[in-house]
């Protein structure tokens, strides 16, 4: 059993960050064709970085478009990164005083996320447009979403598991050495949803994570008088006018 | 309209988004280009006979070369945001005008050959193959999208349907199913040197028989060059000002506005065309070569500037894409920007006292601002981020006491397309033209109620024929349609300089 999940997370993690990193490394190659900056864009580099800031950290086209997605959206990833904050400690044999002080705000970040999801998922149900694009995949993606934040939660509120032995088994997989994992079935359906998660992102719309930081019409500096843009496989024609 | 075969929409009280409507615009479609249109620019002449698979490979081409198709193609959540930004949805009701929707069209192929889920399982991920009921869709909703970026705006992740409307049209007439009004006027362009087929000797005429009116009109000889060798300033403006209305009183007016400053200027007829339908139809080569004229054009007159006058997308060539394909810039006056805007210029010119505006000329008017999609979304004026929007609107107050703006949703970076862009501005998509005119319509008819706004001032050619050619449906007069330097002209004070 212990085996069985060492495997799978090891395999997981591997497909996650090779998978990631190749796909990162293709946008990274892939040359834009023209200067596509949607305006009013910012004229220095360090402007584009505070636009992309403030769109990662605010979502701030989100909310300019639609404040009840805006609001679910936000409770997802912010309730999110508190529980991954707080999952930090599973990983550390000294924990940081940042992740001790972090620990009770995980608990609500797991609520908010739950309940961003339930929202967002309201919506996808009810709202007649967003049910028109949705497909199987969008409505699945949310059920594994679910699951991972209900699991999580019931092991706080309904039936604990020996978080001890779990923080155990998982200081040993980083270093090699595989510890005996609680059999608790809602720790099980957690882990493995977790894993599930981590395998399907690098091939999946979770790939969004990455792409925001390269999408051309955010990302460039709008200085398309000043300098060419001249893309490598564009370059030729220049000797043919 | 008597002969109309469809329903002008009606204005939304409460702006309430429409329900959906599927299909509602499935028998619209723009004719289809003959091999005539197509061999010259090296596409096929119709459909080839392995186009399924022709079409997979150009997608896989233009993965490798574009990035903006590939992250836009991985990144959208479906979360919706954009689903109600789109004029051509809001006026048509078809849900497949939703900008997610018409990007899944081409999603949906490259899920099919170019991810592993939709290799897998393609069902789970609305991959598919293609089919021509997929194709089909192809030709008629990326014929029913302006590029106007107006979801881009909108999307959480900056994903551009305008980027993906220019792949799939690409796509298309690799294979050879193009359009034939894009594909028509390029073919003009090659040959001619400009969208409407007027050669040398038409354009001169033109020329000269504005002079004429100008100096009926002002008692001023205003003149109205035509490659003359050595001018400063080589004017690029779109065909339609040598003869169309308004756009001609928009010309009119960049001739007085260089008369008056002393600037030594001409008009090419190699390029007398500043729109580049290559943009359109996605195709780099095609805005390449089109693009190399201007540049042919400033070497072989030896201007030292490059002007471009009022036009939407044919700005966004030539502000963000000149440089690129026609650029360096090396032997031009390093004291300007390749290329200025007329309204840079016009501009300039006031701020410094160079020109002098009577803005009781135009007393009669109560005038309110389109701002074109492209211009808004794509370009700038000037050296500051938001100088497309202000630009515009110092010149017109200086020109005009009354000056009204619409609605602030329906202005500046979320201003609506005036339906008839990127490469729909012909007659074959009047249905679409009309419907996807409704949200500007509507906060027209708000400033027309609430202020009595007399005049939309625009600087965009295609808006300018759109707008006169659809505001009657909603029950505006075409006369409403002015060009921002007609108000500049009428307000010039000719000859008054010491």
């Amino acid at each position: 059993m212990s085996v069985f999940f060492a495997i799978l997370f090891y395999v997981a993690t591997i497909v996650l960050v090779v998978g990631l990193a190749l796909r990162i490394k293709t946008y990274v190659a892939t040359p834009t064709w023209l200067k596509i900056p949607v305006t009013p864009a910012p004229l220095t580099k360090s402007g584009v970085a505070f636009r992309l800031f403030r769109e990662v950290a605010f979502f701030e086209s989100l909310f300019k478009s639609n404040r009840w997605i805006w609001i679910f959206a936000v409770l997802f990833h912010a309730g999110l990164a508190l529980v991954i904050l707080r999952h930090v400690r599973y990983f550390q044999a000294d924990v940081w005083l940042v992740i001790e002080l972090a620990q009770p705000f995980g608990i609500y970040g797991g609520m908010a996320m739950v309940a961003g999801l339930l929202g967002l998922w309201a919506r996808r149900v009810v709202q007649q447009r967003i049910r028109y694009i949705s497909g199987v995949s969008d409505h699945l993606m949310l059920a594994l979403l679910v699951l991972i934040g209900v699991s999580g939660l019931s092991m706080k509120f309904v039936a604990h598991t020996d978080i001890i032995q779990v923080k155990a088994f998982f200081l040993g997989l980083m270093r090699f050495n595989i510890q005996e994992l609680p059999a608790d079935p809602n720790l099980m359906v957690h882990l493995v949803s977790v894993a599930v998660l981590m395998m399907i992102f690098p091939f999946s719309k979770l790939l969004h994570v990455a792409g925001v930081f390269f999408a051309p019409s955010r990302a460039q500096v709008d200085d398309a008088r000043e300098k060419r843009h001249l893309a490598p496989w564009a370059a030729f024609m220049d000797d043919n006018r | 309209m008597a002969d109309q075969k469809f329903e002008t929409p009606a204005f939304r009280e409460y702006r309430e988004i429409p329900a959906l409507q599927p299909d509602s615009m499935v028998h619209l479609q723009p004719f289809v280009a003959k091999p005539d249109h197509n061999k010259p620019l090296d596409f096929p002449g119709e459909l080839v006979d392995n186009w399924e698979q022709k079409a997979v490979e150009k997608l896989g081409e233009l993965l490798e070369k574009n990035k903006a198709l590939r992250v836009y193609l991985d990144s959208c959540v479906k979360c919706g945001a954009c689903t109600d930004k789109c004029h051509y949805f809001l006026g048509t009701k078809d849900p497949k005008n939703m900008p997610v929707a018409r990007q899944d069209l081409l999603r949906s192929l490259y899920r099919r050959h170019f991810t592993l889920a939709g290799k897998i399982a393609p069902g789970l991920v609305g991959a598919r193959d293609m089919t021509k009921e997929l194709l089909d869709d192809w030709y008629k909703y990326f014929h029913q999208c302006s590029q106007c970026r107006r979801c881009s705006v909108f999307c959480p992740y900056g994903i551009d349907t305008a980027e993906i409307s220019m792949a799939a049209r690409d796509i298309m007439d690799h294979i050879g199913l193009g359009q034939k009004y894009c594909n028509e006027i390029i073919c003009k362009v090659h040959v001619i040197g400009n969208n409407l087929g007027l050669p040398q000797p038409a354009l001169l005429d033109t020329l000269e028989g504005l002079e004429e009116d100008v100096l009926d009109e002002t008692d001023v000889e205003v003149k109205y060059p035509l490659d003359q060798e050595g001018a400063d300033v080589l004017l690029v403006t779109p065909s339609a000002d040598f003869f169309a209305e308004p756009h001609v009183d928009g010309l009119i007016g960049y001739g007085k506005v260089f008369h008056q400053a002393g600037i030594n200027w001409t008009i090419s007829s190699y390029a007398s065309e500043a729109a580049n339908f290559g943009m359109f139809i996605g195709s780099y080569e095609q805005m390449h070569k089109i693009s190399n004229r201007i540049r042919q054009a400033a070497l072989d007159l030896g201007v030292k500037r490059i002007v471009f006058g009022e036009c939407g997308h044919a700005w966004r060539v030539a502000y963000a894409f000149l440089n690129t394909l026609a650029g360096p810039w090396d032997f031009l006056d390093p004291k300007y920007p390749v290329p200025q805007h007329m309204l840079e210029v016009t501009n300039d010119l006031i701020k410094r006292g160079a020109i002098t505006l009577d803005p009781e000329a135009n007393d009669d008017k109560v005038v309110t601002f389109h701002d074109s999609c492209n211009v808004a979304r794509a370009t700038r004026m000037g050296d500051m981020p938001d100088g497309q929007f202000i630009i515009p609107r110092e010149v017109i107050k200086a020109s005009v006491n009354k000056f009204v703006d619409m609605d602030p949703q329906t202005i500046h970076e979320k201003t609506f397309c005036c339906g008839g862009g990127g490469g729909l501005l012909t007659d074959d998509l009047m249905e679409l033209r009309v419907k996807g005119a409704l949200p500007r319509m509507e906060a027209l008819k708000d400033v027309v109620d609430n202020h009595g706004v007399t005049h939309l001032a625009a600087i965009c050619a295609i808006c300018k024929s759109q707008f006169t050619k659809v505001m009657p449906y909603y029950g505006f007069s075409m006369d409403m349609v002015i060009s921002v330097h007609q108000l500049v002209g009428d307000a010039l004070q000719l000859g008054a300089k010491e």
